[in-house]
């Protein structure tokens, strides 16, 4: 049985039903990868894998109880969530909103623990963010930024972490570096991660664990080796691609198939 | 980890002039037990500084008026060693009035800060969000259609206040009440109320018009010990009530996914913590009237003395306390005792203070 699962949900918001009576398991110590078109829903279910979102009907487990029962503050010391929107408050600085990830662990007379000192110190190490320490979180580049929120989240301490879209608005560099460290968190922490994560590429090469939706429905899952193929990248995202070796890892690679290729396709398809 | 790659050259923080440096790092005290207290030490010494000079603004406060009392004499009556007459003018007339002003300014500070917290908004305070007009429709119905006496007026206020609170949260509610819209509802149900009162204004008869106008610009004149008691009970209430959950407000500001990751239950907190605002704004307004601006700048100027981020709850309280007693002391010594209410006074104090320090900090290039 594993730590964390949706079983039979159903998401909406308000009358838009995004998914029905889907079932997924987070496998433990896995670094999970979900993919996806567009508005497929990927941003959704880890929302509701989070407990940002309560499922219509169906319930998300974890650790066999069901997430929305469980006391707010035990739920944020098992699993961390980094969400897309995030505002660093006015004039904080790095080791200040680092710190704040601890506030699951603190209470009324337990403010500022050895312990909590200790934590933040080395998630700030762990993502490189130590010496900004007393820099200002506005005036950091997009990338250090990130790097800064996810200390926060590791300050949390969480044995299942969970990302959406980490990389969204890095350039390509800092995008691999923010991969990387997620990368080591999974194998040298031992955590379990799971990412909503935009580029194919960059999930087959990163995940242990994929899974591919669409329109709300989970067409495969399993190691991006086995389950990564031309036909599945079709059926996925309606894209006629190659599928080779990465050169570098060996993991799939999607190469789109070139304009004119693609639309010759269509041409004979529609005919 | 490997160095970052982006590591931009540090900027020549130290010697640089109008270089951001944060503020004084924090203090912590541990016992052996495992219990820890976190101290902000300049935000400590800016209450305490705050807390001196409204002690000092008091002092001088009551020995103000008709009957100049010195300091020392001041201080002796008050620790129950002055002589009788000294006595009668201390605890019977003057320290009830600067109680109400310290309790009243507090509550105004701790209302705004609240506010301006839950709506992400230096704007969001109370009375732009339309309390203080509830306040003042509420008074002035009582007033003008009733011809009500003191006490009523004070109860017209809180009811009109409190009923103007509930509206805006209901009307800003949809899944959840978020900045902006609370902001908007508000600035539409102040528009609407003021329209109100005007009305209800042009209704009275010239003596009624004449209370509600005084009473509409907030004054301390007069004020008794009947005042302090509830007034001190709300705070004594209250107060601890949103201090127990300030940690969770201040997780709240990095927006609503990271502190429900986090563990904090966002929308029963923010209901909680705008149910306590709602009652210190509109208790504090139904004592002293709609005093203006301390709500809107005490908790910014807080802020700027601090320099640190968070709701500032202590700070904006003490600074509110300060403002309104500094501005009553202001209002007596410039134009004798009863002569100008201290809402006009908060009103130029505040606003000119929140300019300056607008300019100065637009020339450090903070804004």
């Amino acid at each position: 049985m594993n730590r964390l699962s949706a079983e039979n949900v159903t998401l909406a918001y308000d009358q838009r039903v995004i998914a029905e009576q889907l079932s997924v398991e987070i496998p433990d110590n896995s670094f999970t990868v979900i993919v996806g078109p567009n508005a497929c829903g990927k941003s959704t279910l880890l929302r509701a894998l989070s407990r940002m979102l309560k499922p219509s009907r169906g319930r998300v487990l974890l650790d066999g109880s069901v997430i929305q029962s469980m006391p707010a503050k035990k739920v944020a010391r098992t699993l961390g969530l980094l969400p897309q929107s995030s505002i660093a408050p006015d004039g904080i600085t790095v080791g200040d909103l680092v710190g704040r990830g601890r506030y699951p662990h603190q209470g009324l007379l337990r403010q500022w623990s050895a312990e909590d000192e200790r934590v933040v110190r080395e998630s700030m190490e762990s993502t490189g963010v130590a010496e900004l320490a007393e820099r200002y979180v506005d005036e950091l580049s997009g990338g250090q930024r990130q790097r800064v929120w996810i200390a926060m989240a590791l300050a949390q301490q969480t044995p299942l972490l969970l990302l959406d879209e980490p990389t969204t608005y890095l350039d390509i560099q800092h995008q691999i570096d923010v991969l990387d460290l997620c990368a080591e968190l999974h194998e040298e922490q031992g955590r379990t991660l799971v990412a909503v994560l935009h580029d194919l590429n960059h999930a087959a090469r990163y995940a242990t664990h994929l899974i591919a939706l669409r329109a709300g429905e989970v067409i495969a899952e399993g190691a991006p080796a086995d389950i990564v193929t031309a036909e599945l990248v079709e059926e996925v995202f309606g894209l006629r691609c190659q599928v080779i070796d990465d050169p570098e890892t060996g993991t799939p690679l999607v190469v789109p198939a070139a304009r004119k290729a693609r639309t010759r396709v269509a041409a004979t398809g529609a005919s | 980890m490997k160095v970052m790659s982006d590591s931009a050259p540090r900027r020549s923080g130290a010697s640089g002039s109008g270089a951001r440096r944060p503020a004084l790092r924090n203090r912590t005290v541990r016992t052996p037990g495992g219990l820890s207290v976190r101290v902000d030490v300049r935000g400590f010494t800016v209450v305490a500084g705050l807390l001196l000079a409204a002690l000092t603004a008091s002092v001088v406060l009551i020995g103000t008026g008709d009957f100049p009392i010195p300091a020392a004499d001041v201080l002796r009556t008050l620790v129950g060693e002055g002589n009788q007459g000294q006595e009668f003018i201390v605890t019977e007339l003057r320290l009830p009035r600067v109680l109400v002003g310290l309790l009243v300014g507090a509550a105004l500070g701790l209302g705004g800060a609240l506010f301006q917290s839950i709506s992400r908004n230096p704007l969001g305070s109370p009375d732009v969000l339309g309390l203080a007009q509830g306040s003042t429709a509420g008074a002035l119905v009582v007033i003008v259609l009733f011809s009500g006496t003191a006490s009523q007026v004070t109860a017209g206020a809180l009811a009109g206040g409190l009923a103007t609170g509930l509206g805006i949260y209901l009307l800003a509610w949809k899944r959840g009440v978020h900045g902006y819209r609370l902001v908007l509802v508000g600035i539409g149900v102040a528009a609407i109320v003021t329209a109100v009162n005007g009305y209800l204004i042009t209704k009275a008869d010239l003596v009624d018009a004449a209370r509600a106008v005084v009473w509409m610009t907030g004054s301390l004149n007069g004020r008794d010990w009947s005042q302090v008691e509830p007034l001190a009970w709300m705070c004594v209430t209250l107060v601890p009530l949103v201090l127990v959950n300030a940690p969770g407000l201040r997780m709240t500001e990095m927006g609503d996914d990271v502190s429900y990751a986090l563990g904090v239950r966002v929308e029963r907190l923010r209901m909680l913590l705008m149910v306590a605002a709602v009652l210190l704004t509109a208790g504090a307004t139904a004592a002293a009237g709609p005093v203006g601006f301390v709500a809107l700048t005490a908790p910014q100027l807080a802020r700027r003395l601090t320099r640190s981020p968070g709701p500032n709850l202590v700070p904006s309280m003490c600074m509110g306390a300060t403002l309104l007693i500094t501005a009553d002391l202001a209002s007596q010594r410039a134009f004798g005792a009863d002569q100008l209410p201290v809402g006009v006074v908060t009103g130029v104090l505040g606003g000119v203070y929140l300019l300056w320090l607008l300019v100065t900090e637009r020339r450090a290039g903070r804004i």
